[in-house]
């Protein structure tokens, strides 16, 4: 379908997008990569009257990676991430997730800050931000805040944005070598959004055991977030197969699936306790 | 809104309403209707184009949003009027039935091939699944893509 009427403007400042979000707050949305705004057009379900374009607002197209963590401009698109040479290293777990991430002609213009912003329970994006214990760094009329990721995400398709905030920045602490990590996730054609997915890591003890365990879940909950419990199952211990399977089972029981036409609710979850498996046993090799 | 853009090699200029797609912008204002609409909502792939040298989703995609870019369509593949490489690899290996999704599979690979003339088989195929071919069963369009980066390889040799 075409798209609905709507104004277009694109501002050259952080400043003048806000000023004009806040202007016209109950009608306008932000552009960046389009890639998830752009089919919401189409089938009316988003009808703003005013798009606000950010691609000549400079600064936020940079991925800076440092003592502090990896930080991705809201603009960066999953092909920046692909393409850059130091994120396997510098969070493995992020680079791994990011290749699942929709096809190839999309991954050439979709955003992180896109997707953050659009909170689709299925997506990658956000569910890395939750397991990593990512700040997402906004500014809007009353200035700039920064959210932590476990509190940004309210429910499908829903923020604690305000109309007239700009996410800037997704910040990932620091990575420790020798973490342990794994992202699983199943859908029925790669590219597609997942039925579920695991994106979890942990540090080993002097000793082996698992300490500091974080464990998320995509695709199996209204929002992403972490299983606490299976988090619980494994830390302390020696990840042996009997707390795999203490730690898929209490993943299991912890999330609560929607049902729709791709999969039920019972077949989601035991798909997140065959991911949790196999995500665990992977991170162990 | 005045968009200037650089199709083909061609620069044009052209007052567009902001909610024009940069496909129906092609189709419709420049005439360039090799670019095909499938589905709309960037799900079939077929309207690919390659702006600034990256295969994009034309449907997904304002033509207000491409202002100050290089876009090739399928058009601009070939300097004459006959087939570049891949073109005829897609004619020999029955890569086409009824050629709705042909453009965009083209510029799709064009696009990889140009950027990754090693690509093999497994990459071919993850790039390719964002385009929807419903006549062929995929296998001679994998097949074409392959047998075409020999002509991308010795481009690349090339001065």
């Amino acid at each position: 379908m075409k798209f609905p009427l709507f104004d277009y403007a694109c501002p050259t400042s952080l400043a003048e997008a806000v000023a004009l979000l806040h202007d016209r707050r109950d009608e306008a949305m932000v552009l960046a990569g389009g890639q998830s705004l752009m089919p919401l057009l189409a089938f009316r379900l988003a009808m703003p009257r005013l798009l606000v374009d950010l691609k000549n607002i400079p600064g936020l197209d940079t991925i800076r990676i440092g003592a502090g963590g990896v930080g991705l401009g809201a603009r960066v698109r999953w092909c920046d991430i692909e393409e850059n040479a130091e994120l396997p290293t510098a969070h493995p777990l992020l680079a791994a997730a990011i290749r699942h991430v929709a096809h190839y002609q999309i991954r050439n213009r979709g955003t992180v800050g896109g997707s953050i912003a659009l909170a689709d329970p299925a997506a990658e994006m956000p569910g890395i931000a939750v397991t990593c214990d990512a700040e997402i760094a906004v500014t809007g009329n009353a200035g700039a805040r920064v959210v932590k990721a476990a509190d940004f995400f309210l429910g499908p398709m829903a923020t604690c944005l305000a109309p007239d905030e700009i996410i800037t920045q997704i910040r990932l602490p620091p990575w420790p070598r020798g973490r342990r990590w794994a992202f699983e996730e199943f859908a029925r054609r790669r590219g597609d959004f997942a039925l579920a997915g695991i994106a979890l890591f942990y540090d080993l003890e002097p000793n082996g055991d698992v300490a500091n365990a974080h464990i998320g879940v995509i695709g199996a909950s209204d929002r992403p977030h972490r299983l606490m419990a299976a988090e619980k199952a494994i830390n302390g211990a020696v990840l042996d197969a009997a707390a795999i399977a203490a730690a898929a089972d209490a993943a299991s029981s912890a999330v609560d699936p929607m049902a729709d036409h791709h999969a039920p609710a019972d077949y989601r979850r035991a798909l997140v306790a065959t991911l949790v498996e196999r995500a665990l046993a992977r991170a162990a090799k | 809104m005045l968009v200037t853009v650089t199709v083909n090699d061609e620069a044009v200029t052209v007052d567009v309403a902001p909610r024009l797609s940069l496909a129906d912008f092609l189709r419709d204002n420049l005439r360039l209707t090799g670019t095909h609409l499938g589905c709309e909502h960037g799900v079939c792939g077929a309207c690919t184009v390659i702006v600034d040298g990256r295969a994009v989703r034309s449907c997904l995609m304002l033509a207000v949003q491409a202002d100050g870019q290089s876009i090739v369509t399928v058009e601009g593949l070939s300097e004459d009027a006959g087939l570049t490489p891949l073109q005829a690899a897609f004619r020999k290996h029955h890569a086409l039935q009824c050629g709705f999704c042909t453009p965009g599979m083209i510029t799709t690979a064009h696009a990889l091939l140009s950027e990754e003339p090693d690509a093999g088989a497994d990459r071919v195929r993850e790039v390719l699944s964002g385009n929807i071919c419903r006549c062929t069963g995929y296998i001679p369009i994998v097949e074409a893509v392959l047998e075409a980066r020999a002509a991308y390889l010795d481009k690349q040799g090339a001065p």
